[in-house]
């Protein structure tokens, strides 16, 4: 067995005394696992940092094993974002949260959409709401999207702001009023109909958005909490917003 | 598969300790115990000695996190060093490298280990409140961030440099770039990007 693809480091972990195991998000052969030889060594630990786009080639007697794999850097996201604590914070949640794919299931689209956030980390003032936009995308392909195209209640696309805690459907402006307590706010540029420029509190809005069903619907049925990087990147984008 | 056992169980229970250490594998190891059993006096027993030594009296420093026999450590006693500055490594073996070089002459703080969410390391398991304490305290000045240049340790480097800021001390880091020796054709683009992005006047 042998394959070529193109991908993005998600994790490391010291596999004896030199090589690694690396969990790779590949754009053809979703997300997968190998070993790397000399994964520790000084010529392949700048490669082999959370985050930075590769060629893979992996090679496995058989497909069920874990195989070796073999890389070369395209593109140094990590090194790019390591001065800029909430860059460094947003691919590091990234990285988790990509973790809970399914493992050698492609999912190509939510591939493209994760190159697209890496190349925008340096620019704090676009990434954020692509980031949203990523955990959206994250959720549909776990099975769990969100259905903001019209109103759960009225079946209208106008004047869309809350978004149903239970359904996950977008409510309008009309119909959410009695409950808009308990809905969720749906940032403007999320909204179809709506204009989409990002407005203040929309990436705070769309994080809560989405943080609450990747909680209920994917970490809480597997007894977890949402990573801990996720929290430190909502934590410093808040700051950062205020 | 294992291998087949050759020596009684004493010297079996030596090659397995050994074989545990880094750079050893069973074969090495085997071949370490048999140079320790033929140096008997001059190598064996020395070594079982200095090693019971340790075990009985190296401590952490409770000030630093270094290791030592005596607690605080001597660097910590040391009057030569410059108290104003605090180096902070990640493990003692950084430590031992900056010492090695002679470069500064500080006292230092061993945070041991990284921030690392996928091994459940969080702040509380390293030594970051008795940083905090330190670097709050007189005469502390400046603390130097020297942690490794990888997506964990400057992610530990951000935290830690946010938990500071309370306390008013000028807050540093290594400088990244090209290495003494380094060529720029086998440089990775990350390094060449470090080195271009902290360019000086000459």
């Amino acid at each position: 067995m042998e394959w070529t693809d193109e991908g993005i480091v998600l994790s490391v972990r010291a596999h004896g005394e030199t090589a690694a195991v690396a969990e790779i998000l590949t754009r053809n052969h979703g997300r997968h696992l190998g070993l790397v030889h000399g994964g520790r060594s000084r010529k392949l630990r700048p490669v082999l940092q959370i985050g930075n786009h590769v060629d893979a080639t992996w090679k496995a007697r058989l497909s069920e094993h874990l195989g070796h794999v073999t890389l070369e850097l395209r593109r140094g996201y990590a090194a790019s974002a390591m001065d800029d604590p909430l860059a460094l914070a947003g691919l590091t949640s990234l990285c988790a949260l990509a973790r809970l794919l399914p493992e050698r299931d492609p999912h190509p689209s939510l591939y493209e959409i994760t190159l697209f956030v890496l190349g925008y980390l340096d620019d704090s003032a676009v990434w954020p709401a692509l980031y949203v936009r990523w955990e959206l995308a994250l959720l549909e392909e776990l099975g769990f999207g969100l259905d903001l195209g019209s109103c759960a209640a009225t079946g209208s696309n106008d004047q869309l702001i809350y978004v149903s805690p239970k359904s996950g459907r977008a409510v309008s402006a009309s119909a959410g009023e009695p409950y808009r307590d308990k809905l969720l706010r749906l940032p403007s540029f999320l909204a179809p109909g709506r204009h989409n420029g990002v407005e203040r509190g929309d990436v705070s809005d769309g994080l809560d958005l989405t943080g609450r069903f990747l909680d209920e619907r994917v970490f809480r049925p597997r007894g977890e909490t949402l990573p801990e990087p996720r929290g430190r990147m909502v934590e410093l984008l808040s700051r950062a917003l205020a | 598969m294992s291998s087949k056992k050759v020596a009684g169980p004493e010297i079996e229970r030596l090659v397995q300790l050994l074989a545990r250490l880094p750079g050893l594998g069973p074969r090495s190891a085997r071949k370490a115990t048999l140079a320790l059993l033929k140096r008997r006096h001059d190598l064996l027993e020395p070594l079982s000695q200095a090693l019971a030594t340790a075990a009985a009296r190296i401590v952490e420093c409770p000030s630093c996190g270094n290791l030592d026999t005596v607690a605080p450590c001597t660097l910590c006693q040391d009057p030569r060093r410059d108290p104003s500055l605090i180096v902070v490594v990640e493990e003692v073996g950084d430590l031992w490298a900056l010492e090695r070089a002679g470069v500064v002459s500080s006292l230092y703080h061993v945070l041991g280990g990284h921030l690392s969410p996928l091994d459940g390391i969080g702040p509380d398991k390293l030594n970051i409140a008795k940083l905090i304490e330190r670097a709050g305290a007189e005469p502390v000045k400046e603390v130097l961030l020297a942690l490794n240049t990888t997506v964990e340790g400057q992610s530990t480097a951000h935290y830690v440099t946010e938990q500071l800021a309370a306390t008013g001390v000028a807050v540093s880091r290594l400088a990244q770039g090209v290495p003494v020796g380094g060529e720029l054709d086998y440089l990775d683009e990350g390094t060449l990007a470090a080195a271009i992005r902290s360019r000086r006047r000459v």
